[in-house]
């Protein structure tokens, strides 16, 4: 009623030139939100040069439409995160939304993306409650849900004869997330667990936790610090004399981020150093060598998993778009276009779960020096084969 | 603002109507437009600035500096989020529901005890240690949402289903904006109100010259205990709409650097107007939209007007419209 | 109770608490002379960390950065003076907020403009990368334990600068009595230009002491200058020895608080309540510690003597 009045009285006053975005026939418009700016930047720096590489490896254009992609900063806050998913749906009109990596920024943005009718594509975030009682049948991830990749280090941990282990995560919902998941599958003795301040003033330096993790006499330390925490955390367990001592283990903490900084400093306590993770740069499938190799030769270093992620998002719109010839408005055979996970993965064949989570491999990774030198990070061997997260049954979904 | 001449107080409510009018109209114009996303952006700017305007009671018209407001959005939100998620999930059928005038009377509630207990005790400082001391009950109140794990901790809880009223539903867009834009005229109307009444002028007389009103037989500190409580109940009310906006909650909207913004958008617009927190809130959102889409070395820029704009408009960008009162 | 682990932490808390003093002191300087507000304080600490990062990697020597980087941090200081800060001494405290939040944004900006947001991994000459035993058992990492000796000798110059020297009569004046030194005839600018920028040099001696541990990174300044005033304000702002004090006392209520706390609540909790509780609480910690000192004294523990 309102809305019509408004409509019919004001309308006329209005230039009619001033129309909706026009939306081109001839184009895909797929928008991305990632994290530009703050400190976490540097991750979805690392995310935007894997997008625009793939871009220009399919030549700008998906089948017959050319790739529109607008590229949105959260700030790390998930109001702001929703607010620029509403501009991408509302104002660009966009047909995919896709990044996100960060949690609560996703579970903010989600329902603005969904509820649009949009594809929402997570390239890192894996929260629990979007893999179970959250689940939704545009969803679809091309990294993993938050528990999986510490299973499988628990599995790791049982295999290596450990018998005792210490925990030092931060304390917010993934790190709780990394802590569960390395739980649920060791079964050796937790001898203690620290969880520290995160957020804005989060803790950098661990030195109270490190003394408690030595005295506890444990066999081995299990830590989750993502970003810049990650390095840091590093140099002040070699500083405190550890190595050989007390064996790291790692999820999520050592990536290609991380490693140039340490080796340009010359911390060596890193190298041999073991994590789990779904993907390697030296993983031997076609596109994963395409992928790697392009991306060193633009950027000039080894692409992270965020990279990656972002760029297995990429083809995995791809195969959707080209399964309809281009007709985007054909959204139930693009949705089953993607369900069969029907295209070139940096990580292989994989399939989906009814949740749209990947059913995936694990692999036990390690840092070595590869052939120029440079730190890298290597597949021991394979931990999990097509693993499936375990929020996939409080999913609904068929 | 009172003992200005008739012509400037005409001209004030001038500025005053054109500001108030602008953000009603343009949102909806453009709306109409098909430029959809404005309205949503302008229902978030209404939101901010209730809060905004709140803390102008305390800041701009009582001199006291609280680093810790965002704490009442949050615990508003939360108002709103917690009897949502036990009504979509079971538990606590106390306050199980989604009742909209439920969830406001707990928003304001529970922000009117939070303010009354911890202004009794912030209250009992001055200057750097009022800021610093409501800055340090914001930080407590984050980290206890955050170890809320059934809440989503710092994940966040998503709100399933907006509050509902009787014939209001607020998941139309344009209801949604309007229910807000006539909240936030209500709170200026109230505001001008307390303001220009006698519990106003005290409260204004006692940021000038404290020893004066004392002597004159005023509890200054009841005054202020009274004022704090006010905006802390107003600042929970936006929280409630925030929350119902954007349908998502999180710890992080407590988090201390919030409270900044909301410093800013009132000395940004004019501490101590009526409708200077409304054009801060304004220029804070559409900066921070409009700036990050060039760049992402927004900041820069962004922090360089800050800098300019407190060397050469002291008193908010609206005062450089509003005639200036003559004793000032 | 391991008293090897306790005395250990107890170092951990020295460490910290040194680090937050060499930061305090300079804020406290800066409120208690200029009655400035400066919440880029932290920008100065992170200027510090960033510059020191670059001449490490320059000169190949970790402590010849150091010694080049402190005049340079000053000089950041001086500049940032000159620029901005001197025209703001006559506003009141909500302006000297907003203009050094302004302030902050501009650093963090320059910063991942000039180093990248990737930030700095800082390496230290090998006999400081180490270990050293200090009792049979007590084994604690050399580098620590330099910041804590660098720290106090730091507080001790700063005691007999404030004491003993005419710098520091000047500077005690002018916390009790601004007007009275500026009538003694004392250029008064030149005073506030120089105590300014020797709180960038401390600010930014704290950052490049920092950097090797954690590492030098956008915003890392922004962390912990809440703390900083945190510990001034419990100190009672202008107060040198009550910031040293609080410092100390925060550095340690914070080690251990994260050492112990989850041990304690396991007395009279379910181990799984005292695993979320414990954490939820020592990150409220110095907050609460704050709010108390407050709540019974509303001007800090030593709160200078009355103002003119």
């Amino acid at each position: 009623m309102l809305k019509k009045f408004i409509t019919t009285g004001l309308a006329a006053s209005l230039a009619l030139g001033v129309s909706a975005a026009a939306t081109l026939a001839a184009e895909v418009k797929i928008g991305f939100v990632t994290t530009l700016t703050t400190p976490a930047g540097v991750i979805g720096k690392d995310m935007k040069a894997a997008i625009e590489l793939a871009v220009e490896q399919m030549g700008g254009k998906m089948g017959n439409l050319d790739i529109n992609l607008i590229i949105e900063d959260d700030g790390f806050k998930p109001d702001i995160g929703k607010q620029k998913t509403d501009k991408l749906v509302k104002q660009d009109n966009v047909d995919f939304v896709a990044g996100f990596i960060w949690s609560h920024v996703l579970l903010a943005s989600r329902k603005s993306a969904l509820d649009a009718g949009k594809f929402l594509i997570s390239s890192n975030a894996g929260p629990s409650p979007i893999a179970g009682k959250l689940c939704h049948k545009n969803f679809f991830s091309t990294s993993w849900q938050n528990d999986q990749t510490p299973m499988a280090m628990g599995e790791v941990l049982n295999q290596q004869g450990v018998k005792s282990l210490y925990i030092i995560a931060p304390n917010y919902a993934a790190g709780k997330n990394m802590s569960a998941g390395v739980e649920r599958t060791f079964k050796g003795e937790i001898k203690g667990k620290d969880l520290t301040k995160w957020g804005k003033d989060a803790q950098l330096d661990f030195s109270a936790e490190l003394a408690k993790a030595k005295a506890s006499g444990a066999e081995a330390l299990f830590i989750f610090y993502p970003g810049k925490a990650g390095g840091a955390f590093i140099k002040q367990y070699q500083q405190a004399g550890l190595e050989g001592k007390l064996p790291l283990y790692t999820v999520f903490t050592v990536d290609s981020i991380a490693l140039p900084k340490l080796q340009k400093a010359g911390f060596k306590g890193v190298l041999g150093s073991r994590m789990t993770q779904f993907w390697a740069p030296d993983l031997d499938t076609p596109q994963n060598k395409k992928f790697v190799s392009g991306f060193k030769k633009k950027y000039g270093h080894y692409p992270s998993f965020y990279a990656a992620q972002a760029y297995d998002s990429m083809y995995l719109i791809k195969s959707a778009v080209e399964a309809v010839g281009g007709d985007l408005s054909k959204m139930d055979e693009m949705r089953a276009a993607m369900k069969s996970a029907n295209f070139p993965s940096v990580r292989g064949k994989f399939t989906y779960g009814n949740n749209g989570m990947p059913i995936q491999n694990f692999y036990l990774r390690e840092v070595v020096a590869d052939a120029d030198g440079v730190w890298t990070t290597k597949i021991v061997k394979t931990v999990y084969t097509n693993h499936q997260d375990p929020y996939a049954k409080d999913c609904k979904l068929p | 603002m009172f003992s200005l001449s008739k012509n400037g107080r005409a001209r004030n409510g001038w500025v005053n109507f054109t500001v108030l009018a602008c953000t009603g109209v343009i949102p909806l114009l453009l709306y109409v437009a098909g430029q959809t996303f404005y309205l949503d952006l302008a229902t978030r700017m209404v939101c901010l600035a209730i809060a905004a305007i709140s803390l102008n009671l305390i800041l701009g018209y009582g001199g006291m500096v609280s680093f810790g407001h965002a704490v009442f959005i949050g615990i508003g939100a939360y108002a709103v989020g917690i009897p949502a998620y036990h009504a979509t999930y079971g538990e606590f059928d106390l306050i199980a529901s989604y009742n909209g005038f439920l969830h406001i009377l707990l928003a304001v509630a529970f922000s009117s005890l939070f303010a009354l207990v911890t202004g009794a005790i912030s209250l009992r400082t001055k200057g750097i240690y009022f800021i610093m001391i409501t800055m340090a009950f914001g930080q407590m109140i984050y980290f206890f949402f955050v170890s809320l794990e059934t809440y989503g901790g710092d994940d966040g809880l998503t709100i399933d289903a907006r509050s509902e009223f009787p014939a209001v539903k607020l998941d139309n867009a344009i209801v949604m904006f309007l229910v807000c834009y006539v909240i936030m005229l209500l709170v200026i109307f109230a505001m001008y109100k307390i303001v220009n009444s006698r519990f106003g002028m005290v409260l204004q007389g006692a940021k000038d010259n404290e020893e004066r009103m004392r002597a004159m037989g005023f509890n200054t500190f009841k005054y202020r205990l009274t004022a704090y409580v006010i905006a802390g109940a107003l600042c929970g009310l936006s929280g409630a709409l925030l929350g119902n906006f954007t349908t998502f909650i999180s710890p992080e909207m407590i988090d201390w650097t919030r409270s900044g913004e909301l410093i800013f958008m009132v000395l940004l617009g004019g501490g101590g107007t009526l409708a200077g927190p409304l054009v801060g809130a304004a220029i804070f959102v559409v900066l921070e939209e409009v700036l990050s889409s060039f760049t992402i070395y927004w900041h820069l820029p962004f922090g360089i007007m800050l800098i300019l704009a407190v060397l050469f408009a002291r008193k908010g960008l609206l005062s450089l419209f509003l005639k200036e009162d003559g004793d000032d | 109770m391991d008293t090897t682990l306790l005395f250990i932490q107890f170092l951990n808390g020295m460490q910290l608490g040194v680090l937050l003093f060499l930061l305090a002191a300079g804020l406290s300087l800066t409120f208690g002379i200029m009655d400035f507000v400066n919440l880029a304080h932290g920008s100065l600490y992170m200027a510090g960390a960033f510059i020191c990062a670059s001449l490490t990697f320059w000169t190949g020597s970790f402590l010849l950065a150091v010694l080049l980087a402190i005049p340079l941090a000053a000089l950041v200081g001086l500049a940032t003076e000159y620029i901005v800060v001197r025209h703001l001494y006559a506003r009141d405290h909500l302006d000297h907020v907003l203009a050094t939040f302004g302030l902050i944004l501009v650093f963090d900006t320059l910063v991942h403009i000039i180093w990248g947001s990737e930030g700095i991994a800082v390496p230290l000459p090998g006999w400081l990368d180490g270990q050293v035993e200090l009792f049979a058992g007590v084994i604690f990492p050399t580098f620590r334990l330099l910041i804590i000796v660098s720290g106090l000798v730091i507080a001790a110059g700063l005691y007999f600068l404030v004491n003993f020297t005419r710098l520091g009569m000047l500077i005690r004046a002018g916390a009790s009595n601004r007007t009275m030194v500026s009538a003694l005839g004392i250029n008064i600018q030149f005073l506030f230009a120089l105590v300014f920028s020797l709180g960038a040099a401390l600010a930014g001696i704290a950052g490049m002491l920092i950097s090797p541990i954690s590492e030098a990174s956008i915003g890392m300044g922004n962390q912990i200058i809440i703390t900083a005033f945190v510990v001034i304000v419990i100190g009672g702002v202008g107060s040198m020895k009550g910031a040293f004090i609080a410092a100390l006392l925060i550095g340690l209520i914070d080690t251990f608080g994260r050492s112990y706390l989850d041990t304690i609540f396991k007395l009279f909790m379910s181990p799984v309540a005292a695993e979320t509780s414990a954490p939820a609480v020592s990150a409220m910690l110095i907050y609460i510690l704050m709010a108390v000192v407050l709540a019974v004294r509303p001007q800090g523990l030593f709160p200078p003597k009355a103002r003119g």
